[in-house]
C-alpha cells in the first residue's frame, strides 16, 4: 500500500465516525433498554436488571431482586422492550435501504404508503376475518399491504430508469389517502372490538407486546435487518442509477426486488404487531448520514441500532408521561419526527436537492 | 507524437483498412449492422464499427445522431442484435465478468448523498470482489492521482464543481478496469464535456495512455479538433448512419463535416502537430 493510501484511510471523517458510531451505538441501546426494562409502576434498578438477566447464567446477583421484579421484567416489559428494539430496528433499515434504492433522503415508508398500505390489509384482515395462518395470518396480510403498497410506489415513481421525486411523493400521498380510506371503510364495517384493534393499528404502539407476538413477528423483521446489509455495496452502486449500477456488474432487477421484498416483509410485519410508528425510518438515516455519511455497509447497521434505541426510548415515554395512561407511541414519534422532517425539507430545499 | 506526410496518411489509411479484414485478430468490439428505431423513427441504421485493443475510436455526430443511442446498445442497456464483445455477442458473457473488463463513463452522474470522493472511485471496485481490500483503497488512490484529483480523496462529492466531480466517475472508470488483464473496453459518453481546456486535453491525454496499455476507448466528443489531435479512428454517425469510419485525416473532410453537422467549415493542416484542423468558415 502507498503512503497516500494510508493517509486516505486515515483521513476519512465519514470511516473513523461510522467506526466511532458503531462502538457507541449498541452501548446505547444497552443503556435504554435497562432503563427503559426498570422503569414504571414496578421500579427495577439497573443492578438488579443486570442481576435478572445474568441468573439464568449462574452469576451471583449483583443486587438483591424479588420474584415479583423477575416476573414483571420477563413477562410484561422485557417482551415490550423486544418489540421496540425489533420494529425500530426494521423500520429504521427498511428507511435507509428504500433511500438507497430510490436515490433520494425523503424516502420513507410511512410518507410512501407503505405503512398504510400494511394498515389497510391488517384492517381489512381483522374485518373480513382472515385467519389462514393462525397467529401469522395478521403479519402475512400486512406483508402483502406493505409489499403492494411498496412495487406499486417503486412503478409510479419510476420514468426512464430514475425516480422523479415530485411524483414519488405525490404517489406517496395519493397511496396514503387511498389506504386511509379502506381503512376507513373497515372501521365503518367493523365491530366494537374490532374497531379497537384497528385504532390500535392507525395511533400504533407498543402496548400489545406479549412473548407470542414478538415471535409472530421478529422472525420476519430481523430477515430483513440480518440480510439487508448484505445489499449494502449494491445500494452503494445503486447510487450511481439503475445503469450505472448495471455497468458495474450489479444484478439491478434481482437486488431491487430483494430489497424491495425485505422492505415490505420488516415494514408489514412492524405494523401487524405495533401499528403505523411513523417517522423513525425517515428520521434515523437522515441523521447519521449527517454524522457518518451514505455508506450503506455502515448506515444500515447504524440505522437499525439508532432506530432500535430510538423506539425503545419512544415507548418509555409514552408509558410514562401520562400515567396511568399511555400515550401511543405513533403520536411520539410523530411529534418528535414532523419538526425534523420539516427542517430536512428547508435544508434540502437550499441545497437544491428538491 | 509523430510526424506524417500526406503519403503516410494514405499508406496508414490504407494499412488500417487492411487490418480491418475478418482475418485480423477479433477486435474487442464489433458491431455489425446494428439498427434500432423506436416508434417507427430510426434512431441506428446499419450501423458497423470495430474497436481494437489500444485504439482510441472518436464518435461524432451532432446533437441526436444516434450517438448516445449506440453507445448504450454497447454498454447493453439497450439489446440489439450485432453486437460483438470480445469476440462473443454482448449477451454471452455474465453481467459481473463483463464488468471487470468494460467500463462506462456516463454522460453524467448526480448523487444527491454526500459520498466521500474516495468511496465513490472504489465503487469501480465492485466487481472484483465483495471486500474493499487495502489494494483496492490503493488503486482508487492511484486512480484519482491519474485524473489529477490527488489529495480529494476525503472531499465530499457534493462541494466539488462538475469538472471535477466528472474526473472523479472517471477515476472510478479507472479503478473498475485495473488488473483486469489485457481485454479491456472503456466507454466514454462525452467525457470532456464540463472540462476546462487543460482538462479536455489532460483527460484525452489519459486515454491515449489507457490505449498504450491495451485498453480499447470508445468516446463521444462534440470537439472536432480534440478527436482530430487524438483519435486513432473517428465514426462519424449522420440520422443513424454511419458516413465515415476511418483515421481522422481521412473521414474529417470538409464534406463528411458539412454532411453530418449542415455546418461549412474548412479543413486544413495544423500549424504544429500533424493532424487536420478544422476552423469554422461561416
Amino acid at each position: 500500500m502507498t503512503t497516500a493510501a494510508v493517509k486516505a484511510t486515515g483521513f476519512s471523517r465519514q470511516r473513523t465516525r461510522a467506526a466511532l458510531a458503531l462502538t457507541i451505538l449498541p452501548l446505547m441501546l444497552l443503556l435504554a433498554v435497562i432503563v427503559a426494562v426498570g422503569t414504571g409502576a414496578v421500579k427495577i434498578a439497573p443492578a438488579q436488571v443486570l442481576s435478572i438477566f445474568l441468573s439464568p447464567l449462574g452469576v451471583a446477583p449483583l443486587s438483591a431482586y424479588d420474584e415479583q421484579q423477575a416476573a414483571v421484567l420477563s413477562a410484561i416489559r422485557l417482551p415490550r422492550v423486544v418489540l421496540g428494539i425489533v420494529v425500530g430496528a426494521g423500520l429504521a433499515m427498511a428507511g435507509a435501504a428504500m433511500q438507497g434504492l430510490f436515490r433520494n433522503p425523503l424516502a420513507d415508508p410511512g410518507l410512501l404508503g407503505i405503512s398504510s398500505g400494511a394498515g389497510l390489509a391488517a384492517a381489512m384482515s381483522v374485518v373480513l376475518g382472515f385467519n389462514l395462518f393462525g397467529l401469522y395470518s395478521l403479519p402475512a396480510a400486512a406483508f402483502v399491504g406493505s409489499l403492494i403498497s411498496t412495487v406499486l410506489i417503486y412503478l409510479l415513481s419510476q420514468r426512464r430508469g430514475r425516480v422523479e421525486v415530485t411524483t414519488m411523493l405525490l404517489a406517496g400521498i395519493a397511496i396514503n389517502a387511498l389506504c386511509g380510506a379502506g381503512t376507513g371503510l373497515m372501521t365503518f364495517l367493523a365491530s366494537d372490538e374490532q374497531l379497537r384493534t384497528i385504532t390500535f393499528w392507525n395511533l400504533g404502539s407498543l402496548g400489545g407486546a406479549t412473548w407470542p407476538t414478538v415471535m409472530s413477528a421478529a422472525p420476519l423483521i430481523l430477515l430483513g435487518v440480518l440480510v439487508l446489509p448484505l445489499t449494502a455495496r449494491a445500494l452503494n452502486a445503486l447510487l450511481l442509477g439503475e445503469s450505472g449500477a448495471a455497468h458495474l456488474g450489479i444484478p439491478v432487477q434481482r437486488i431491487k426486488w430483494i430489497i424491495v421484498t425485505l422492505v415490505a416483509l420488516s415494514v408489514g410485519a412492524g405494523v401487524a404487531v405495533a401499528g403505523t410508528i411513523g417517522f423513525v425510518g425517515l428520521v434515523v438515516p437522515h441523521l447519521l448520514r449527517l454524522v457518518i455519511g451514505p455508506n450503506h455497509q455502515t448506515l444500515l447497521p447504524a440505522s437499525a441500532l439508532l432506530g432500535a434505541t430510538l423506539l425503545v426510548l419512544a415507548d418509555l415515554i409514552s408509558r410514562t408521561i401520562a400515567i396511568p395512561a399511555e400515550v401511543p407511541i405513533g403520536i411520539i414519534t410523530a411529534l418528535l419526527g414532523a419538526p425534523f422532517f420539516l427542517f430536512l425539507l428547508r435544508r434540502e430545499r437550499r441545497e437544491g436537492v428538491l | 507524437m509523430t510526424r506524417w506526410t500526406d503519403e503516410e496518411v494514405l499508406f496508414y489509411a490504407e494499412l488500417d483498412r487492411a487490418c480491418n479484414l475478418p482475418r485480423d485478430a477479433a477486435p474487442l468490439l464489433r458491431v455489425h449492422d446494428l439498427s434500432y428505431s423506436v416508434t417507427g423513427r430510426k434512431l441506428l441504421r446499419q450501423v458497423s464499427l470495430n474497436l481494437k485493443a489500444g485504439e482510441l475510436l472518436v464518435v461524432l455526430g451532432r446533437n441526436g445522431a444516434g450517438k448516445s443511442t449506440l453507445l448504450k446498445h454497447l454498454s447493453g442497456e439497450l439489446q440489439g442484435r450485432g453486437v460483438e464483445l470480445f469476440g462473443q455477442p454482448l449477451g454471452h458473457h455474465k453481467a459481473s465478468e463483463t464488468a471487470k473488463r468494460r467500463a462506462v463513463l456516463p454522460q453524467q452522474t448526480a448523487l444527491s448523498f454526500a459520498f466521500e470522493v474516495l468511496d465513490i472511485v472504489l465503487l469501480g471496485r465492485i466487481p472484483h470482489g465483495g471486500r474493499e481490500t487495502p489494494e483496492d483503497r490503493a488503486i482508487a488512490v492511484k486512480c484519482l492521482e491519474r485524473v489529477g484529483l490527488m489529495g480529494y480523496e476525503m472531499r465530499n462529492i457534493q462541494t466539488l464543481s462538475g469538472g471535477e466531480q466528472q474526473r472523479v466517475h472517471l477515476a472510478r472508470t479507472l479503478a473498475q478496469l485495473d488488473g483486469a488483464g489485457r481485454d479491456r473496453v472503456l466507454l466514454l459518453d462525452e467525457p470532456t464535456a464540463s472540462l476546462d481546456l487543460a482538462h479536455q486535453h489532460s483527460t484525452l491525454r489519459l486515454a491515449r495512455e489507457l490505449c498504450a496499455e491495451g485498453v480499447g476507448v470508445l468516446a463521444i466528443l462534440h470537439d472536432l479538433n480534440l478527436a482530430a489531435q487524438y483519435a486513432d479512428r473517428v465514426l462519424v454517425l449522420s440520422d443513424g448512419a454511419v458516413l465515415a469510419h476511418d483515421i481522422p485525416a481521412a473521414a474529417l473532410t470538409c464534406q463528411t463535416i458539412h454532411a453530418a453537422y449542415g455546418h461549412e467549415v474548412l479543413v486544413t493542416r495544423h500549424p504544429c502537430l500533424n493532424c487536420p484542423l478544422i476552423v469554422s468558415a461561416s
